[in-house]
């Protein structure tokens, strides 16, 4: 298992790697930073300047190397724009990211295997019909659609919930700020969750009901139903934990994804996250932020496919053999 | 006389599909008495496996059943509610799949399946459910039982794994247990193993048995009665030494002459012509009447019902055929 472990972080080493050369490179040609930050008037030798202050005029290599050092140290540069460390920057917004991912997930997770359950296990019921005609339109609306939308109904109509910012926001520790400890901070959270969650929640609702009609048909479970086990033990015991396997990978994948792709609803209800701060720096080709954000991303699914993998092996049995086998 | 253990009557049992209504089990009527075990044969698609889930209350839909009576010692079953017949699921009769690489629930540990199902069905703490459980292992074959009660099912042989699903069938002490193919997924070399643990098992619980396969070397060896099955009818049923060493019915006589037997020196096995009729497709008549060597022209119009053989024979033995009907065979030539 710790060989399996320790394998898995040498490669996980190799992706982060791997990116950053590929964030590294890509950077390289969209254009000069210098004529970003200066004006027209700026003298050719002030540029000079500049360009050896942020260590521009060095070769390719040294500067990788110089990056992936310092990057190991959680030190990312210097911002363009900003003129401020760019972990700072990121450590600033990230709480408001992750917080809205993780609430968004667990609300697409909660509801979402709620649902699956529900409508496999009552196929043809008539709530079962309607959740599965509303989870279609939850795969395909576009989320700044249902954004604005939900921005339309409940603070516009109906002006029940803010539909910006994060509201009151609490320091916890000397690095975390949180808005779950505030009434206007919940209510904040509420619309932007709904909207990053929503198509999270409708794919693993699909997911699980799939699984959970292909579990069903299974003949362990005919065999738990031909030795008179309660139908609860049967549905909630037996078929659920076999249903949970698969949802357990694409969940994994989608928390991943909701960090990275919050940019939209980010700017949608302007929530002070990292999606608003990797917009700013695309627009003035801020390349260290830029950078930083596509490694953090990189990072964050590394991290995710790892705990996949561990959560797999403590779920199914037959996996963990075959890990401490290999 | 006492009650059986199993009593069938007339039982239909029907599949609703887009092209009309199959009759998976046309009217069959058949007993089962206290530690008896009855071998049903027949090819894929005769109803054997749909009787033993009429039996135990599995059909799943469309199918249903269409007509009849199941008696498990007298009461009826076929009837009951669904948590009523949960409750005789598993107590009273226990069930044995075909597969035993896939009857077990791969992510949790065989004790655990043991223990759930144990306490289901009888009132015991969880540490005595554990007792009992390994007492079960150990006495299906496991090798060390208490340290095998926590493994996987992943981590037992397919044969093993077949003996933790008899030890699951049998641990609430059932009347009468339902095999379905026990051996059909196994070993050649462990067969013979899994089908003496059955009839041991249940020999000793004077558990009745009623043996679904297509082995007739299985039943022979194992089977005090046997049924015949053709296209959802009993063909001819009676003593396993009646039935196997003189069949009467003409298909019948068609499997028996289909065993390859050590002593004749015979270049190719006999073999019956075409194959059974699809259930939407069955001849009026006779169901056999297409492949039989001895139609004649009431097989064709009238359905046969059993009757008991104008030969002397058993008195449990009876045969849904023309040519034994006495009236029949006095109008032959």
């Amino acid at each position: 298992m710790i060989a399996f472990i320790i394998r898995r972080l040498i490669q996980s080493i190799g992706v982060l790697l791997a990116v950053a050369l590929i964030a590294f490179t890509m950077f390289r040609f969209v254009g000069d930073p210098v004529n970003q930050m200066v004006g027209v008037e700026t003298s050719a030798a002030e540029r000079e300047q500049i360009r050896k202050s942020l260590g521009l005029d060095d070769p390719v290599v040294v500067q990788f190397g110089r990056y992936v050092a310092k990057a190991a140290s959680l030190d990312f540069g210097i911002s363009y724009q900003f003129r401020q460390p760019v972990t700072k920057l990121l450590a600033e917004r990230m709480p408001a990211t992750l917080e809205l991912a993780l609430v968004s997930s667990a609300f697409a997770l909660a509801v979402g295997i709620a649902m699956g359950v529900y409508t496999a296990l009552r196929r043809n019921g008539w709530l079962a019909q309607v959740f599965q005609a509303v989870s279609l339109v939850g795969v395909s609306l576009p989320t700044f659609l249902t954004g604005i939308l939900l921005i339309y109904v409940f603070s516009v109509l109906l002006g029940w919930l803010p539909s910006f910012g994060r509201g009151d926001v609490v320091a916890v520790g000397s690095w975390w700020t949180t808005g779950l400890l505030t009434w206007t901070g919940l209510r904040a959270l509420i619309l932007p969750a709904i909207t990053l969650g929503l198509f999270q929640m409708t794919l693993i609702m699909r997911l699980v009901r799939a699984e959970m009609l292909e579990v069903l048909r299974t003949d362990y479970i005919k065999f738990a139903r031909a030795r008179g086990l309660s139908q609860r033990a049967i549905h909630f015991g037996h078929a659920l934990k076999n249903t949970l396997v698969p949802v357990i990978t694409i969940a994994g994948l989608q928390l991943g994804s909701v960090i990275a792709f919050a940019i939209i609803t980010e700017t949608v209800f302007q929530w002070p996250g990292m999606g608003i701060l990797f917009l700013q720096a695309v627009q003035n080709v801020d390349i260290p932020i830029m950078a930083a954000y596509l490694l953090f991303i990189a990072f964050l699914f590394v991290v995710i496919n790892l705990v996949v993998d561990l959560l797999y092996a403590a779920v199914d049995p037959r996996l963990k053999s075959t890990v401490t086998a290999s | 006389m006492t009650e059986p253990v199993l009593s069938v009557r007339d039982l239909r049992v029907e599949f609703a599909t887009r092209r009309g209504i199959l009759k998976a089990i046309d009217g069959i009527s058949f007993d089962i008495a206290e530690g008896e075990v009855l071998g049903v044969v027949g090819e894929s698609g005769a109803g054997k496996s749909v009787t033993g889930s009429a039996v135990i209350g599995l059909i799943e839909p469309p199918g249903r059943i269409a007509g009849g009576e199941i008696r498990l010692a007298g009461e009826r079953i076929d009837n009951l509610s669904p948590q009523a017949m949960r409750h005789i699921r598993g107590k009273r009769i226990g069930m044995i799949f075909q597969d035993p690489l896939t009857s077990l629930n791969p992510l949790y540990r065989v004790g655990d399946q043991l223990t759930e199902t144990i306490r289901t069905h009888l009132d015991l703490s969880p540490r005595q459910a554990r007792e009992r459980a390994i007492e079960l292992l150990a006495e299906v074959g496991i090798p060390a039982p208490e340290k095998r009660i926590d493994g996987y099912p992943h981590e037992f042989s397919g044969g093993m794994r077949q003996r933790v699903v008899i030890a699951l069938a049998l641990c609430a002490e059932p009347d009468l247990v339902i095999a379905d193919e026990p051996t059909t997924a196994l070993d050649v070399s462990v067969q013979a193993q899994i089908i003496a643990l059955i009839k041991r098992l249940c020999a000793e619980r004077g558990t009745a048995v009623m043996l679904v396969t297509h082995d007739m070397g299985v039943i022979a060896e194992t089977a005090d009665r046997v049924a015949v099955m053709y296209a959802g009818r009993i063909a001819e049923i009676g003593p396993v030494a009646d039935v196997v060493k003189h069949p009467l019915h003409p298909y019948a006589r068609g499997l028996m002459g289909a065993i390859p037997s050590l002593e004749t020196d015979a270049d190719r096995l006999v073999q019956i012509p075409g194959a059974m009729p699809r259930l939407s497709a069955i001849p009026p008549g006779c169901a056999f009447n297409p492949r039989c060597d001895r139609t004649f022209a009431r097989c064709r119009l009238d359905r046969p019902e059993p009757i008991v053989p104008a030969a002397p024979a058993d008195a449990g033995h009876r045969v849904a055929c023309h040519l034994y009907d006495s009236a029949e065979a006095e109008a032959l030539p």
